[in-house]
């Protein structure tokens, strides 16, 4: 075979070994022990409880017959951020290997009130919106939250949503998008959906703006990652197979699916397949292949030139936080590069791996500690720069960061919509 | 935000080569499986300390001369090597590390002990290890941690005091442990020491049992964020040369080049993105136009003007030996040379002792792209780096760091256009 042959190979004539494919249990075999995830996770590093991903993992999933659970609890200590699969230079999916070791951990141990109940936000959702005042009241009110604290194990400190009251998906059936040449179609979560929808309804207003008309597919509940992220795979298999469904015909149409919430869109294009279990789901499979996060889509238009976008000045600064799950997508830092086309913005590029609150662990009472000592080095950095907004992907870390130090944080969706001038100072500077 | 430069690696080639292109106005994108193998090293930047014959070698810059014809230091020449040095010890300087640098030139090795109290001569150091130095022997007080476990001051001591003439030493372990580790490795002893309160604690501890002629070692763990204070703090209160020894992994003298470098390149306006793994290329012409990239379950492509393919050798995946003996470059399938021929052997009976494997890589012509069996360049431009080139034994020759450092930063000059010309092989360059 000539030089020009290899060089232009079929990907199945010269495939690397397959580190990050279906074989993705095996791949511990690749654990040289080099500890380089041990360096970076967040939880290790502040506390005795958790060992650290590659002891938990590689090492003990050795001991681990498939099927079997592990008999080492600290594992429950992990928080999924995921950073030990990031970092791993031999393709370990650390991560991913741990989350299914705990699920089988938890399914022996039983699960708990509070873990049922805190992963599933359409259950709180539709609880919450109608009584949206009292239920937002009573979650300010720390009496009743010390009380919530001891009865189901929500730390009464832990930053939680407000209830809008009203829903995203409300708005988007009233809503017509009109035609344009180009035609996508909005992932919109929970997040949006029942506590932000706000950022929904910048997201289809943006897209519009660009030449976009914005599908908003019916009946949109939840990805299943909380339940993913509790371990309890039956019931995340079947939220995120629903999730699929109603996202699979726009995805057999060959639109694509945007979505504002980075664990959400990371779940449905890839962890779903490889932890639940359901690599060839033909649904999932075909969501996963047309998923994007709303970001990384937007600088695909950009770098093809077809991103039709009139930015104005914005004159402000603010911080940027990658959220770990955001850098699970392997696709660099898409806000950051979105941001740097505003005129007269400064953005300064926070350092950091994860917040802590990785969606539902910072707010158990027993990981809430943990949690705010793996933000504090981001807390301090943000608070430190004394931006305008501090700016972040997921909902869940935007919680937690304005929670933990006061700074109003925003998707930087919304940092482009303002820019765009399809929103004012105000609407961006307050809380939805 | 598309790419002018994809570089395949982020070891100390993949990540000095991005640099120097990002601080050229290049806009540049580290693509890696993960992190490389800084972490592993001992931080210290080692030119070359065995020759071919496995002598030690006291003055690396002139035992250039005596490497094979084909080894990668004749694709950068002495000067080469002198201008890497000299551009790291800057960046270091100017990095987010600052006022910690390194010192030492390639001019000359220093004699430093390693993690199990041996000594191997080091190139370039970090300030924290310099007074490790042991040519001219003396008396150390080797101190240790009892939760520290990759860590044996005894052992450490025992090895020393055989080693070096005039080094006596002796093990000294303190019962001091990082607050909020299960199992507090170098990386957690260090962040431990840019905390105050645990630096008055070691000092209270250790100034009653360390004689007043004895140097103080301490394992690499002399702070992450501030090793120069850290370091700087621990001489004033002893009085006298302080120095780190380096650990097993993780290794904190690594990270911080880690850090450092990656700090660089994101104030450079470059980035690393991990999880990225090349599965092949589209070439036309004489060129590479895009590589196909492998991120988590999709594939994307990549269409920049240059790549620099710094993989790695054996050890981090950028080569492989398949089942049927069959040698590969991973990433693009490029030609490998070196390997034995079919049917004679692979691997000798003494294992330091000089290996048919290993000088195997990817041979280049002396602008680093790859070339063929006869000797004609395969492509245009993609530039080859570090451990991937064929011809070296860095871990005998001890000359990984320095081929990493300056054959990384000869392909950023190559594409930028400030590479010197063409320098000549070792033997004959410089002198």
């Amino acid at each position: 075979m000539g030089i020009t042959d290899k060089l232009s190979h079929s990907q199945h004539d010269h495939d690397p070994p397959d580190v990050l494919g279906d074989l993705m249990r095996g791949t511990l075999d690749h654990c040289v022990k080099c500890t380089i995830c041990e360096t970076f996770c967040p939880v290790a590093n502040v506390t005795p409880l958790f060992p650290g991903p590659k002891t938990v993992g590689p090492q003990a999933e050795r001991f681990r017959v498939r099927g079997e659970e592990s008999q080492d609890h600290s594992l429950d200590y992990c928080s999924g951020c995921g950073v030990c699969t990031q970092v791993c230079p031999q393709g370990v999916h650390i991560a991913e290997i741990n989350t299914q070791a705990r699920a089988k951990l938890k399914e022996r141990d039983g699960f708990s009130l509070r873990d049922r109940i805190i992963a599933r936000p359409p259950l709180l959702g539709r609880a919450g919106t109608p009584a949206a005042p009292l239920v937002n009241k009573t979650l300010a009110s720390r009496p009743l939250r010390l009380l919530g604290e001891k009865l189901i194990g929500v730390h009464h400190a832990a930053a939680v949503p407000t209830f809008a009251g009203r829903t995203f998906q409300g708005w988007a059936k009233k809503h017509q998008s009109p035609p344009a040449a180009r035609r996508v179609a909005y992932f919109h979560g929970c997040g949006a959906n029942w506590y932000e929808p706000v950022v929904g309804e910048k997201t289809v207003g943006l897209l519009e703006a660009i030449g976009c008309q914005v599908d908003v597919p019916r009946g949109q509940s939840c990805c299943g990652l909380p339940l993913q992220s509790n371990g309890q795979f039956d019931a995340a298999r079947r939220y995120v197979r629903t999730m699929a469904k109603r996202l699979a015909p726009a995805a057999r149409a060959g639109v694509d699916i945007l979505g504002t919430s980075t664990s959400c869109t990371l779940m449905l294009k890839r962890e779903a397949r490889e932890i639940l279990d359901l690599m060839e789901d033909p649904d999932l499979k075909v969501v996963s292949e047309h998923m994007y996060d709303i970001c990384e889509y937007l600088v695909m238009l950009h770098d093809r030139g077809e991103l039709a976008l009139e930015l104005q000045p914005l004159p402000m600064t603010v911080t940027y936080h990658a959220p770990c799950q955001q850098q699970g997508h392997g696709v660099g830092k898409p806000a950051l590069e979105l941001m740097a086309l505003i005129p007269e913005l400064t953005v300064i590029e926070n350092d950091a791996v994860c917040c802590g609150v990785a969606g539902t662990y910072g707010i158990k009472v027993e990981k809430y500690e943990i949690a705010a000592n793996v933000g504090r080095g981001l807390f301090d950095q943000i608070e430190g720069a004394r931006p305008d907004l501090a700016v972040c992907d997921s909902e869940t870390c935007r919680w937690h960061i304005e929670g933990s130090t006061g700074v109003r944080t925003v998707h930087p969706l919304e940092i482009l919509h303002r820019a765009a001038g399809l929103s004012s100072d105000a609407e961006l500077r307050a809380p939805a | 935000m598309k790419p002018d430069v994809v570089v395949v690696g982020a070891g100390l080639a993949g990540l000095s080569a991005a640099v120097r292109l990002a601080e050229a106005g290049a806009s540049v994108r580290v693509l890696a499986k993960g992190v490389g193998s800084t972490h592993l090293g001992a931080g210290t930047i080692d030119v070359l300390g065995y020759d071919a014959h496995g002598g030690r070698v006291d003055r690396p810059l002139e035992a250039l001369g005596g490497l094979p014809a084909e080894h990668p230091y004749g694709l950068v020449g002495r000067a080469g090597v002198s201008a890497a040095i000299e551009w790291f010890k800057g960046r270091v300087a100017d990095g987010p590390r600052a006022p910690y640098a390194y010192v030492g030139d390639a001019e000359q090795n220093v004699l430093l002990p390693t993690a199990v109290g041996a000594v191997a001569p080091a190139g370039v150091v970090p300030e924290t290890m310099a007074g490790g130095d042991l040519r001219g022997g003396g008396r150390v007080c080797v101190v240790g941690f009892r939760g520290l476990k990759d860590f044996f001051p005894a052992l450490v001591a025992d090895n020393l005091s055989r080693g070096p003439d005039g080094v006596t030493a002796r093990g000294v372990e303190l019962d001091l442990r990082p607050e909020g580790r299960a199992d507090p490795n170098a990386l957690a002893y260090a962040r431990a020491f840019d905390d105050e309160g645990f630096r008055a604690d070691v000092v209270a501890q250790l100034v009653a049992r360390v004689a007043p002629d004895e140097l103080v070692a301490f394992p690499a763990v002399l702070g992450l964020v501030s090793p120069h204070e850290v370091w700087a703090e621990m001489e004033h209160r002893f009085g006298r040369a302080v120095f780190e020894i380096p650990t097993l992994p993780p290794s904190v003298p690594g990270i911080r080049v880690y850090t450092t470098l990656a700090q660089l390149l994101t104030r450079a306006g470059g980035r690393v993105v991990l999880n990225n793994v090349i599965t092949g290329a589209e070439r036309s012409g004489d060129r590479v136009r895009t590589l196909r990239v492998r991120v988590g379950l999709r594939e994307v492509t990549y269409a920049p003007e240059w790549v620099v393919l710094a993989t790695g050798g054996f050890s981090a995946g950028g080569l492989e030996l398949d089942s049927n003996w069959v040698t590969h470059e991973v990433a693009l399938g490029l030609p490998v040379a070196g390997a034995p021929a079919p049917g004679s052997e692979r691997f000798g009976a003494d294992y330091f002792g000089g290996q048919p494997m290993d000088r195997v890589g990817v041979r280049t012509d002396h602008e680093q792209r790859p070339v063929g069996e006869d000797g004609g360049r395969v492509v245009e431009n993609i530039l080859v780096a570090g451990a991937t080139l064929a011809g070296a034994a860095p871990w005998r020759e001890k000359s990984g760091d320095g081929i990493a450092l300056a054959t990384g930063l000869r392909a950023a000059e190559l594409i930028t256009g400030d590479a010197a010309g063409h320098v000549g092989d070792v033997a004959t360059a410089g002198a």
